[in-house]
């Protein structure tokens, strides 16, 4: 059947393109959720570096770390810890969020 | 309330436009609201297993299973809409004449509704599933029932209207250039999905992001306004795009177009009469 060719194309390069090896050195940062807080609410990175975020959720119950400036989601699951590869960042304030507890779940990371 | 209420509409919302746009293109096909209904159920059912056990896949893969899991749930429904959409490519034309010549939903004989079980399931299961850890959390955290039960009502009613609107105007446009739109409507997802996949995959640093951010958009549409969110989960509107998710975008949508166009050349077998029986395959 032709038509099962497309999706096996678009498979492979789904993979082929997943084995590149992703290149760059990174910045670690730690980030801890605690009372559905952010814990640095403030964090500073350097600017035009590929950054690793370590998020700890020490809360009971899940969050979803969120940033539109970043363009990242990302469940953090009760009690667990979770990694985030953002940027290279060029120079500003990127704002972040808890979107399962919005009100108080509020933080913003600063590249310079 | 309304904090919930907000919460499970966005993401309702996702799905039920997928849904409304998977319902479109399967106009004339018996028993469709069953396949649909199917795809629905199995991805409610899919949502709750995959936020039961939110814990484990985060924790595989080195950390990195939520970001797979995700990527691989699009690239699947990338797949399966790209199948249906080079299938319709070579069936819609006579479907589109059986529907103008009946006036009215017939049998085409079969087509891959599997594909579009699959890619409703998998919507619902995407979005599903964070609305469910959602609930836990608002649970755990001592939401009273009233006020989940009803942001569940107003989420779910909310994010379903809109689709039935979205499914409502699709419905005026043209017979004849019915399965064309909703073919296009059905890539451009596709391609949406594809960049979407590609953007998990770089936040989990498996592949080169290729410029973490190629333009801004978002004073002009924001990602979080109604219709940016809208335009998101229809035509993958991202404000703030990775260069490997416009790449993503552009190459499956060109798949896409070049397996129509190879595989959907008009077949002359003949003219269809008004009552012509449907098409072997």
């Amino acid at each position: 059947m032709p038509s099962l060719r497309i999706p096996t194309l678009v498979l492979a390069c789904g993979f082929l393109l997943g084995a590149l090896p992703a290149l760059g050195e990174d910045t670690d940062v730690r980030l801890v959720i605690r009372d559905h807080k952010f814990v640095p609410a403030e964090i500073t990175v350097p600017a035009r570096k590929k950054i690793k975020l370590v998020i700890e959720n020490q809360d009971a119950t899940a969050e979803e770390f969120e940033s539109y400036e970043l363009n990242r989601e990302k469940v953090v699951p009760p009690k667990g810890q979770v990694t985030i590869f953002v940027g290279p960042l060029e120079p500003g304030r990127y704002p972040f969020f808890g979107d399962f507890h919005k009100e108080t779940a509020k933080g913003v990371l600063i590249a310079k | 309330m309304l904090g919930i209420a907000i919460l499970v509409f966005r993401e309702v919302l996702e799905a039920a436009l997928v849904v409304s746009v998977v319902f479109a293109a399967t106009r004339g096909v018996p028993g469709r609201e069953r396949w649909i209904g199917a795809g629905v159920a199995a991805g409610v059912l899919g949502a709750v297993a995959i936020a039961l056990s939110a814990g484990v896949i985060a924790d595989a893969a080195a950390g990195m299973g939520q970001e797979l899991f995700n990527a691989m749930v699009l690239f699947a429904a990338v797949v399966m809409i790209a199948w249906h959409a080079i299938w319709m490519a070579t069936h819609g034309r006579q479907l589109a004449l059986q529907l103008q010549a009946l006036g009215s939903e017939v049998s085409v004989g079969h087509r891959p509704l599997v594909a579009l079980l699959l890619v409703v399931a998998l919507a619902v299961l995407r979005e599903g599933s964070e609305v469910v850890l959602f609930l836990f959390a608002q649970v755990a955290g001592g939401s009273g029932w009233v006020d989940i039960a009803g942001g569940i009502a107003l989420g779910v009613a909310g994010g379903c209207a809109t689709g039935l609107a979205l499914y409502l105007g699709l419905l005026r446009i043209p017979i004849r250039h019915f399965f064309t739109a909703t073919n296009w409507l059905l890539l451009l997802l596709a391609a949406g999905m594809a960049s979407q996949g590609a953007r998990f995959l770089v936040q989990a640093d498996l592949l080169p992001s290729l410029g973490p951010k190629l333009w801004d958009t978002s004073t002009l549409l924001s990602d979080r306004s109604l219709l940016g969110q809208t335009l998101h989960a229809l035509i993958g509107y991202d404000a703030r795009p990775a260069g490997i998710q416009v790449l993503f975008y552009v190459i499956t949508g060109a798949l896409i177009v070049i397996g129509m166009k190879v595989w959907g050349k008009p077949r002359r077998t003949g003219t269809h009469g008004a009552h012509g029986a449907p098409q072997a395959r």
